[in-house]
């Protein structure tokens, strides 16, 4: 259906989509979405759309995964099965799992976990369409949810990623360029203080391409946790 | 429409540490906010959460409602992550040994006290005490539980305004539940009242709009 383009970046520096090498896609972002949820978050990042729910602090259940001592951060990445060109099996698989993993490892850090013992934060994820990047979408959505829900955080988590086509470092990939980048690298971080909370490759980079990917990638989330903490403001407005 | 700053969290707020109220967080000598929410600064940097949970204090009268009982006390939902307790012993009269259910039935409101809370979030409550009771009659409106300060306004001047432009009997939980009780229309208007409060939380003059609400609805 796809087929390979002979080139990812034109004579004038531009990619596939008209952005230039260290361009963000848009990024349009609501809050407060799920009247029936504690927090929620639309995100749309380029042709991403993912829909961000948030519930709790609430009793956790099976109870035996209660911690006395703090609260539970569960975190559900999920994909759509029209979400993608070729209909997906619904379900848990294994990407799916891992891509839950991750994410709740790049939030958990932010949460002031001790605040609410015995109890659980459950964070889900879905994605409606998918065009490259949708970890990263999610991660950026279950973050405002997350402060919508009113859970108390250090800060505010932005993640986006930064790849390589045509031997050029680009960020935040569109579909055609991870699929036949040379490299995908995904970064989250926690914009305040600086703190990297995730970090996956991909295909190869070396040392100086990695060393410059990281700073594309981070400058990329600063902007982000602007717009993020913009519809945050504007959502009370 | 807002006329107080929002913030988000990690939102650098100021460099005193001492100035540091609820809702915010010291690292490194200086204070940030902890969530989303309005920031109030009077003699010390608050910030007013725009969502969250409940989470009960020991003192707090609330609301709860009787899910279930067990061999010596009621279960009560407050509105909270945490279920609570209601043993037999905090009931003002003597309850006899599987006499539980004459006094207190499963799905009844009642007003209680909040007397301990321990390090896992235990919850244990009272019924002894002035004004708190079983509830019968009237109706319970869900309220979100930060914006309460300004249903009840300074020194009580808000409630006592609705109380008496409404004539209800009204009695605010900390929980975010309140109880309503008067004659129909009444009680209507009390209603729409709180909830107009609850949508204008975050606004300044909230007293004199109310006022002139409760005039213009007569």
């Amino acid at each position: 259906m796809n087929d390979i383009p002979e080139r990812f970046i034109n004579e004038e520096g531009l990619r596939l989509d008209g952005r230039r090498v260290d361009e963000l896609r848009p990024l349009k972002i609501e809050v407060g979405v799920l009247k029936r949820a504690d927090g929620s978050c639309y995100l749309e990042f380029g042709n991403n759309k993912v829909i961000a729910a948030v519930y709790g602090p609430r009793e956790i259940h099976p109870r035996h995964l209660q911690n006395a001592m703090e609260t539970v951060v569960r975190y559900r990445y999920n994909m759509a099965s029209f979400s993608v060109d070729e209909r997906k099996r619904p379900g848990p698989d294994r990407r799916g799992v891992e891509v839950s993993k991750v994410s709740r490892e790049s939030i958990e850090p932010v949460i002031l976990k001790e605040y609410y013992p015995r109890s659980s934060v459950d964070i889900f994820v879905e994605v409606l369409q998918a065009d490259a990047g949708t970890r990263t979408a999610g991660i950026n959505a279950a973050s405002v949810a997350l402060a919508d829900a009113g859970i108390p955080m250090k800060g505010l988590v932005s993640s986006c990623a930064v790849g390589k086509v045509d031997n050029t470092l680009v960020l935040d990939l569109m579909k055609e360029e991870d699929n036949y980048g040379q490299a995908d690298m995904p970064l989250a971080m926690v914009t305040k203080d600086d703190i990297i909370t995730l970090l996956q490759m991909d295909g190869d980079l070396s040392k100086d391409e990695f060393k410059k990917g990281i700073e594309m990638a981070i400058s990329g989330c600063k902007e982000i946790y602007k717009i993020q903490k913009k519809a945050l403001i504007d959502a009370y407005s | 429409m807002i006329d107080k700053e929002v913030v988000v969290p990690g939102d650098f707020l100021s460099d005193d540490p001492s100035k540091a109220g609820t809702g915010t967080y010291v690292e490194g000598g200086k204070v940030f906010a902890l969530a989303y929410g309005i920031l109030e600064s009077r003699d010390r940097l608050r910030v007013i959460s725009l969502g969250g949970k409940y989470v009960p204090l020991p003192g707090d009268d609330i609301i709860g409602n009787v899910v279930d009982f067990s061999l010596s006390s009621w279960k009560v939902d407050i509105n909270s992550p945490y279920g609570a307790d209601l043993h037999i012993s905090e009931h003002p009269q003597r309850v006899d040994f599987g006499d539980m259910c004459r006094h207190i039935k499963i799905g009844e409101s009642i007003i209680t006290k909040v007397i301990r809370v321990d390090n896992e979030m235990r919850v244990d409550l009272t019924l002894k005490g002035y004004d708190l009771k079983i509830l019968r009659g009237g109706r319970i409106i869900d309220f979100f539980h930060s914006k309460i300060p300004r249903l009840i306004g300074r020194s009580g001047s808000m409630i006592n305004m609705i109380k008496e432009e409404c004539k209800c009997a009204i009695f605010v939980g900390q929980n975010g539940r309140i109880w309503v009780n008067g004659e129909g229309d009444n009680m209507a208007l009390a209603i729409k009242t709180i909830k107009k409060i609850e949508d204008e939380a975050h606004t300044s003059g909230l007293t004199a709009k109310i006022a002139q609400f409760l005039e213009d609805e007569r």
